[in-house]
């Protein structure tokens, strides 16, 4: 045993005196902490940097599949998924671990904000950070591509579109993002290059950097109210602070870091084990157009912000926001390097952290069910409610049908089902009047199309009659200017709600 | 190295043991590195002529990378320089018969600019509507808002995007919705009894896929999109 021993200490000089690492190593493992700073608020740097690693892994296992061309990578996913010992299990690891990597490098990003360790020394680490958050998405973004089904397909021409429409140089931007004149074979291989080549070595050397820094800088101390950071004395209190309080970061704060990790690791491989590989989705064929593409969760926030700007502020907004949104982030610790570390006393820092988060889990929540989008097949597969048919008059039933068949539905839902995209018509004849009604299906407006073309004048008055009895249990809407003509109250906006008239209006205005 | 000072601002020294057996063995590359950077700093700053063939030779190879860069910048940046000629090409979508008078219909076309490894990602989709005895109009696929794939809807006569649900009437123009302008419109010709088409490229708002001399940002302003199109 002893003789193992020393061998196995000779192996080591061996290398050691080759390589002389083992110092080195130990004293970034030991580097002087704060002993604040060994905290649980400060283990999300490390579980990223792990789940990197995670990436790393899973993604070479996966590249010795892939096929990164656009005729064979759907099935050479469909292979892994099901042909492979494991090869789904794989998959959904390195698919989740992207979900986790970018939700725990934005924690870490808000944390490192509302501690204030962006401050000075520490602003290019910060810097650094921003370009890491910014290549996490590349990731994220050319990792989908490279799934290459129906929603990577279609998503390549919202890029494309949203790149066409930046001025002068848009035309050759597309060219250059699809590597040809359409989405195919070229595009996929230049994202295969992004995610596998490019990114991940641009990530790697930023994360070296990164550490770098964290390393030579110290890790930030906990804040304290009233410790102000001022470039004249900071690293001085910096080092007595931690001659003083200060213990090895290994093992007395990398223990939690260590511990987190292994829960995060953990968390990936539930979630693949129990929900399974994200996708692929349909084939990517462009001919079949019976698809709703949608983005990956990290991106679906701005699936809809593009569904709700206005029209005339989208290509502005695209082109202007992220430059802003980016360039802040980057100059954050240039602008403010000095003053106050701790949280209470940056209300500020901490109204832009919630309104931020709460933005951005809105805009992705709605995301999920994108409400602005049609529902292309509601008009053919979601039944009439039957209380909106019982007791009706044959028109009111036709005009039921005239709802359906014009694909009223696929944008108006019927007692929660069916497109929500226009606002649901349980009620509609509360708040619209007869002439309401009609002017607004002929004309259209309101971000409605006009049904002028598309419905004959009897269809119309069959449509009418049918939205003029959902008003239900109050009294349809009048026209106030009608009601003063004394008509016995047999005018229908008066009438009780079984014995709605027939209207006698033309529709053809 | 500054290895021994750094170890004395640690609480307590984790370093291994130094005065080992192999501690001989492990102050040579030390040693080595020491004297090497020793006979480096006792060098005078003057410009010696090895010095000044270093600096002949960075010079050397910024210019050989400049040169180096043409053919990199040249391949990568490849795509960007064709011209628009190189892009398109007559493609013939069918016999005219297939596609019944008053009706649109979706046609699908190889792209006559492919790559090897395109596969299904060759064939393009577009919607004909023949409007006349020898009229057609053919529209791209493409919603002009942000590219996604629309729907005809022939009940209502209109033309769906289920991604951000822009809508267009059956001439293609914008009924509602976030796109900037109407549907993309392929230039088409008959020859034949055959409908063909000028195709190659998707269609963005930053080249003409559209027939006609509409301006390539066709804004609609609220007012025209309240007075809609009255029967």
């Amino acid at each position: 045993m002893t003789d193992l021993k020393k061998t196995g200490l000779q192996v080591f000089h061996w290398f050691e005196s080759r390589l002389g690492l083992a110092g080195q190593v130990t004293e970034m493992a030991e580097h002087p902490t704060p002993v604040s700073a060994a905290s649980w608020w400060y283990v999300f740097g490390s579980a990223a940097m792990v789940l990197l690693v995670l990436q790393v892994m899973t993604g070479i296992l996966l590249a010795l599949v892939y096929s990164p061309s656009a005729s064979n990578a759907w099935p050479s996913l469909q292979f892994i998924n099901h042909n492979l010992a494991l090869g789904w299990f794989l998959r959904a690891m390195h698919g989740w671990g992207s979900d986790f990597m970018i939700a725990i490098v934005l924690i870490h990003m808000a944390q490192v904000f509302l501690f204030g360790a962006y401050k000075f020394p520490r602003e290019l680490t910060w810097i650094v950070g921003v370009l890491l958050l910014l290549l996490t998405l590349g990731m994220a973004f050319t990792g989908q591509v490279l799934r290459f089904d129906q929603d990577a397909y279609w998503g390549l021409g919202i890029g494309a579109s949203i790149t066409g429409s930046i001025p002068f140089v848009g035309g050759p931007l597309v060219h250059l993002l699809l590597g040809g004149p359409i989405v195919g074979g070229a595009t996929l291989s230049r994202f295969f290059t992004l995610h596998v080549f490019v990114i991940p070595g641009l990530l790697l050397a930023f994360v070296g950097l990164h550490l770098l820094m964290v390393l030579k800088l110290g890790i930030n101390e906990w804040p304290m109210p009233g410790r102000i950071v001022r470039k004249a004395d900071y690293q001085k209190n910096y080092q007595a602070l931690t001659k003083t309080t200060g213990v090895p970061f290994a093992p007395d704060a990398a223990w939690k870091d260590a511990v987190f990790a292994a829960v995060m690791m953990l968390s990936v491989m539930a979630c693949a084990w129990f929900l399974g590989p994200i996708g692929p989705s349909g084939v990517p064929d462009p001919t079949i157009i019976q698809t709703a593409p949608k983005p990956d969760l990290p991106f679906l926030w701005i699936f809809a912000v593009l569904a709700y700007l206005p029209p005339e502020l989208e290509t502005p907004v695209l082109l202007i926001a992220p430059p802003l949104i980016i360039g802040g982030l980057l100059l954050l610790p240039l602008v403010a390097g000095e003053g106050e570390k701790h949280w209470s006393r940056r209300p500020v820092a901490i109204l832009m952290v919630t309104l931020i988060a709460v933005t951005l889990g809105i805009f992705t929540q709605l995301g999920t069910y994108a409400p602005w989008s049609p529902q292309m097949d509601a008009w053919s597969a979601d039944p009439v409610p039957a209380e909106f048919l019982a007791h009706r008059k044959p028109l009111e039933r036709r005009g039921a049908i005239v709802f359906q068949e014009k694909q009223c539905r696929n944008c108006h839902a019927l007692e929660g089902s069916g497109g929500l995209r226009g606002p649901a018509l349980d009620t509609v004849a509360t708040r619209m009047t007869e002439d309401q009604i009609i002017r607004q299906i002929l004309q259209g407006g309101g971000n409605m199309p006009s049904y002028g073309k598309a419905l004959s004048p009897a269809e119309t008055r069959a449509l009418t009659s049918f939205l003029m009895t959902l008003h239900g249990h109050q009294a349809p809407a009048r026209d106030a200017s009608l009601g003063t003509m004394p008509q016995n109250g047999t005018h229908p906006a008066v009438t009780a709600p079984e014995n709605v008239p027939a209207t006698e209006s033309t529709p053809a205005r | 190295m500054s290895q021994p000072t750094k170890d004395s601002q640690l609480p307590e020294s984790r370093l291994p043991e130094k005065n080992n057996a192999a501690g001989a063995e492990k102050s040579i590359s030390k040693q080595w590195s020491g004297t090497e950077r020793e006979k480096l700093a006792a060098r005078p700053s003057e410009t010696t002529r090895r010095a000044f063939l270093f600096k002949l030779a960075v010079g050397f190879n910024g210019l050989v990378g400049l040169v180096m860069a043409v053919p990199i910048f040249g391949f990568l940046l490849g795509p960007v320089f064709k011209k628009r000629d190189d892009n398109h090409a007559w493609v013939g979508l069918g016999e005219t018969g297939s596609f019944p008078l008053g009706e649109t219909r979706l046609a699908t076309y190889i792209n006559p600019i492919t790559g090897p490894s395109d596969g299904e990602t060759a064939k393009i989709s577009c919607w004909v509507r023949h409007t006349e005895d020898d009229r057609f109009q053919v529209f791209a696929v493409n919603c002009a808002h942000l590219g996604c794939p629309v729907r005809w809807f022939a009940q209502s006569r209109l033309f769906l995007c289920p991604c951000h649900g822009g809508a267009y009437y059956e001439d293609g123009t914008r009924a509602s919705g976030p796109p900037p302008r109407g549907l993309f419109e392929y230039q088409h010709r008959l020859t034949g009894g055959q409908l063909e088409i000028f195709a190659g490229e998707m269609p963005t708002l930053s080249n003409e896929a559209c027939a006609g001399k509409k301006p390539l940002v066709q804004l609609e302003t609220s007012a025209a999109n309240e007075q809609g199109r009255p029967a």
